[in-house]
């Protein structure tokens, strides 16, 4: 493993009870990088972030994390090791207000001062909560509980994030901002995604390399650019 | 008019001991979408704890102690033992197994302490203060309004101001999204049961001196009263419990004060079949959204 690599999977295979979902899986992730992985639907895109972050027990393979062995670690350590998920639906609890839903994405951090600058952070990188602080999550837009959750993952101040389908019932506006968000973070802070997307256009626009999912298995590893520049490899495997 | 006002203090005072063990009931409800209806034997077996200590030592307060730290440890053990490992496949599985441990819990009891009604004495009087010829409260009854207030008070507060105050709130609403964000759901399971016991434990030493003693089956119909406190004020509600409980104390009070005490236990439970029937989410329940 080089020094650049984040995540490194080996041979992952995954599923819900006798029903496999994933195949050998084979993935490097380097620090400071936006991965989009894309795929027609059932082909295994959320499962694999699932298993990644321990919610879907492997059956084998590896997961290695800046050089430590995920394997077996309880989903709610995850977070400690310095992976963070926005599951799919966002995972907004709509029962707590605006600032316990981002309190909550930093209670675990023993850095008591850092967790309480990340939450200024938040704020400041999200005015619509900052304005809506009291607000029970069920009262916010769509656009809004996606920022919420984001936020809410940046508290924790992972080295991974795992975004799923972030732009799912947003407006083409919002997905836009969302985007150069995920830009904007790469830049300045070095954040790395892992981004699974129905919407391929939005992924492809942000993303450094992009990975294409087909029954359970990686078919295609190239740049984002090549693959949206590309349109036979684009046609084959995207179907557009 | 002096026989109406002393039947609301004391429904009042019974009412108050109802919400805390509502409390009890909604506490479980919301960390593990169960009943406990195993939450009253439980109360029991902590009661006999509380009173074995107070007379071992001489010392009301230090047996009052024992027990709630004996529901503490009650709740803990039967969370992480017993219902822990109950599949929730149905969502009769837990009601079987609490069912299961009142079996065992108050066989436990009557095999250890017998199954005669035993007294429990009160720290403090219970003869009601009379002022201008008019009966008030006893300085038991402030007792228990005292107790049950500060137990009340202490919960808002930790659910809503502490970090495993809103640990144990986001794992009972959403424990998949809580575990990825790093709060130990198990664990905060394990302590909702135990605060939940405790809680009992305090309602079981404040009302076992008012009815017939310690008993292995001294908790079943104010089980039944608080259950019905729960529902009237709705399961998911603290508040709720609270309204529901002095409801209930009061609507008991006046049924056996002016009909007769034999007819309290149809009361309380065509109380709960009214509720059931005309608002089964509660007085406080709030509609809940649905996506569709």
């Amino acid at each position: 493993m080089t020094a650049e690599e984040l995540l490194t999977v080996r041979d992952l295979a995954a599923g819900y009870g006798a029903v496999p979902v994933l195949r050998d899986v084979d993935l490097t992730i380097h620090t400071g990088t936006i991965v989009a992985v894309v795929g027609a639907n059932g082909a295994g895109k959320t499962t694999l972030l699932r298993t990644l972050c321990g919610m879907v027990p492997a059956s084998a393979g590896q997961v290695v994390l800046a050089g430590a062995d995920l394997r077996g670690v309880p989903v709610e350590e995850v977070v400690r090791r310095g992976m963070a998920h926005v599951p799919e639906g966002r995972g907004v609890i709509g029962e707590l207000t605006v600032h316990e839903n981002l309190r909550l994405g930093g209670l675990w951090r023993r850095d008591r001062a850092d967790a309480a600058r990340a939450l200024d952070e938040v704020y400041q990188l999200f005015e619509p909560l900052a304005r809506r602080r009291r607000w029970h999550g069920h009262q916010l837009s769509g656009g809004e509980r996606q920022m919420l959750a984001l936020g809410r993952a940046l508290v924790a101040r992972p080295r991974l994030l795992l975004l799923d389908e972030p732009s799912l019932g947003l407006a083409p506006r919002v997905i836009t901002q969302i985007m150069a968000l995920l830009r904007r973070l790469r830049d300045e802070t070095g954040l790395t995604v892992l981004l699974v997307e129905q919407n391929v256009h939005g992924a492809l626009s942000v993303a450094d390399e992009a990975v294409v999912m087909s029954l359970g298995r990686i078919v295609v590893r190239a740049p984002a650019a090549r693959l949206r520049d590309d349109e036979s490899l684009r046609h084959h495997y995207l179907g557009f | 008019m002096d026989r109406f006002l002393f039947l609301t203090l004391d429904g009042l005072s019974r009412g108050a001991v109802y919400a805390a063990f509502a409390l009890a009931l909604v506490l479980i409800w919301r960390a593990a979408r169960a009943v406990n209806f195993a939450q009253g034997a439980m109360a029991a077996a902590t009661a006999y704890v509380g009173y074995g200590v107070a007379a071992a030592t001489g010392s009301y307060w230090i047996g009052f102690l024992t027990a709630i730290a004996a529901g503490l440890l009650l709740g803990a053990a039967v969370e992480r033992i017993v219902m822990r490992h109950v599949g929730h496949a149905s969502p009769l599985s837990p009601v079987i197994v609490a069912l299961g441990l009142v079996l065992v819990i108050q066989a436990a009891l009557g095999i250890v302490y017998g199954n005669e009604f035993r007294p429990a004495p009160t720290p403090l009087s219970r003869s009601a203060v009379t002022i201008g010829g008019l009966r008030l409260l006893s300085p038991y009854d402030l007792f228990v309004f005292g107790a049950v207030g500060v137990v009340v008070v202490a919960l808002a507060w930790i659910f809503a101001r502490t970090a495993v105050g809103l640990r144990m709130r986001a794992a009972a609403f959403a424990p998949d999204v809580a575990r990825l964000l790093g709060v130990r759901v198990g664990g905060m399971l394990t302590l909702g049961w135990a605060l939940a016991s405790a809680v009992g434990a305090l309602a079981a030493m404040l009302i076992v001196p008012t009815e017939l003693g310690l008993h292995p089956n001294a908790m079943d119909l104010v089980f039944v009263s608080a259950f019905t406190s729960a529902v009237v004020g709705g399961l998911e509600s603290p508040p709720g419990a609270v309204v529901g409980g002095l409801a209930v104390g009061l609507a008991l009070s006046y049924v056996g004060g002016y009909v007769g005490s034999d007819v309290t236990p149809l009361a309380v439970l065509t109380l709960l079949l009214a509720v059931l029937l005309i608002r089964p989410g509660g007085l406080f329940a709030t509609t809940t959204a649905r996506q569709v």
